[in-house]
């Protein structure tokens, strides 16, 4: 692999990734915040339904999302197959559950007397859940770096729905792969390095806001 | 300024799982009135701040306000015209400012407005100069004045106060009773006191309404209850029961 060829799959990856991350935390912020502090029918099985899906095998989304992209699918008129809109479709089902539930956990752990304090200066339900959000922000924000470190270390459902194809679709982890069948482990550790200081530098920046917090 | 909201309740009752907190309660306030609740730790008046400010619903009786004496349907709009301190500080993960403000920000106050009322409240607790500082790291003194600044920056109509002054010393006491008297001063708001403590009320209220298992056993001047032929008045005005 070329130099630039190493950078065209980095930065397949951080679009990718990030895009996934983006999309999801559109919908499943609010959803854990909503979540976490509405009671209502069917909401514990809800919840416990968002937790089950943390242990969400990365094949199976793989195998879900390829069957509905795939020509003879339900989604194959969208052509998505073998695309990067189909792998950060297949990333944003893999992070969904793990933004939304560390988001509930998050908002749930905000005490009981903040919630009553706000309501009491005056807040709506609407006011009342963004004014919870906020308190929560380092746990959210933890949330959401989380799926991200998900999604840049995502490796099965990105092959089987992206197909690793060079100068395509082709991101750090399937390259990795490729490599070492190939037995070039030079650009494997090249890559591996690459994945691990992403890695590291999502985890400082976590630890950074928090203690900060 | 008049911003006094008269208070009428009438027949409140409310049970948790069973367990009978308030029977048939009543408590009216005229307009810009500051009344005590008394009574002993679980004798309902926390409950009862509750209801009074909409954020419960009491099984049974009626809460209404102004001097037509309405009774409550839209609840959101009217609960803007009030607010309750609760006894322990509660403190938002922000600097003094971000919770003085508060408030403020949820009613669309302009920055500048903002800016504005809460260096003036700041100032009218003793706190100036406080409002970059993160209000973790503040003592409890300090941050039930910032709780008590971020209350009356609203300007509330009605005023509940939950044992507004517990666990502080002379000094912070003094400081929030002082800033209590001057806020009622200048807007003539309506005010609903919780306390265990006798001398307290008899230093801020002329009435009082007296709790012991969620049923009234007093109602009136202070004096006047505290001389009712009653065990257990008298046990709390003693100290003897807490």
């Amino acid at each position: 692999m070329s130099e630039l060829d190493v950078a065209q799959v980095v930065a397949l990856s951080l679009y990718v990734s990030i895009t996934a991350t983006v999309l999801t935390s559109l919908v499943g912020l609010p959803l854990g915040a909503f979540l976490a502090l509405k009671r209502f029918r069917g909401s514990w099985l809800m919840r416990t339904g968002v937790y089950a899906l943390f242990a969400l095998p990365s094949v199976v989304v793989g195998l879900i999302i390829y069957t509905l992209l795939s020509h003879s699918g339900p989604l194959g008129f969208l052509d998505w197959l073998w695309t990067p809109i189909g792998m950060v479709l297949a990333e944003s089902v893999l992070i969904f559950p793990l933004v939304t539930g560390l988001t509930m956990s998050a908002v749930s752990d905000v005490d009981e007397s903040v919630r009553l304090t706000i309501k009491t200066l005056g807040a709506n339900n609407r006011q009342l859940m963004a004014r919870v959000m906020h308190e929560a922000r380092f746990g959210i924000f933890g949330a959401v770096m989380v799926g991200f470190g998900r999604a840049i270390s995502e490796v099965g459902a990105v092959w089987m729905v992206g197909g690793n194809i060079q100068g395509s679709t082709q991101v750090i982890t399937t390259a990795i792969m490729q490599q070492t069948q190939m037995g070039d482990f030079g650009t494997s550790f090249a890559l591996a390095g690459i994945l691990m200081a992403i890695a590291f530098i999502v985890f400082f920046v976590i630890r950074e806001i928090q203690e900060r917090g | 300024m008049n911003l006094g909201l008269a208070v009428n309740a009438a027949g409140i009752s409310k049970t948790y799982s069973g367990s009978t907190v308030l029977t048939d309660v009543s408590l009216k306030l005229g307009a810009g009135e500051l009344v005590a609740i008394l009574g002993p730790s679980g004798s309902g008046k926390s409950t009862l701040l509750r209801i009074l400010n909409l954020l419960e619903r009491p099984d049974k009786g009626v809460v209404a306000f102004g001097a037509s004496g309405s009774v409550v349907r839209d609840g959101q709009n009217l609960r803007r015209r009030m607010t309750l301190l609760l006894q322990r500080s509660v403190m938002f993960r922000d600097t003094v400012f971000g919770n003085v403000s508060c408030g403020l920000r949820l009613r669309g106050m302009s920055d500048r407005e903002i800016r504005d009322r809460v260096l003036k409240v700041l100032g009218d607790v003793g706190l100036q100069g406080f409002e970059r500082r993160k209000a973790q790291t503040l003592s409890g003194g300090e941050a039930q004045r910032v709780a008590f600044a971020r209350a009356i920056a609203i300007e509330p109509e009605v005023l509940f106060l939950d044992e507004f002054t517990a666990n502080l010393d002379p000094p912070n006491i003094k400081m929030l009773e002082t800033a209590l008297a001057a806020y009622r001063q200048r807007t003539g708001c309506t005010t609903v006191m919780v306390s265990h403590n006798p001398f307290q009320a008899q230093r801020l209220a002329k009435r009082c309404l007296f709790l012991y298992q969620g049923q009234v056993l007093g109602s009136g001047p202070i004096e006047e209850v505290r001389r009712q032929d009653d065990d257990k008045i008298a046990a709390f005005f003693r100290g003897d029961l807490i």
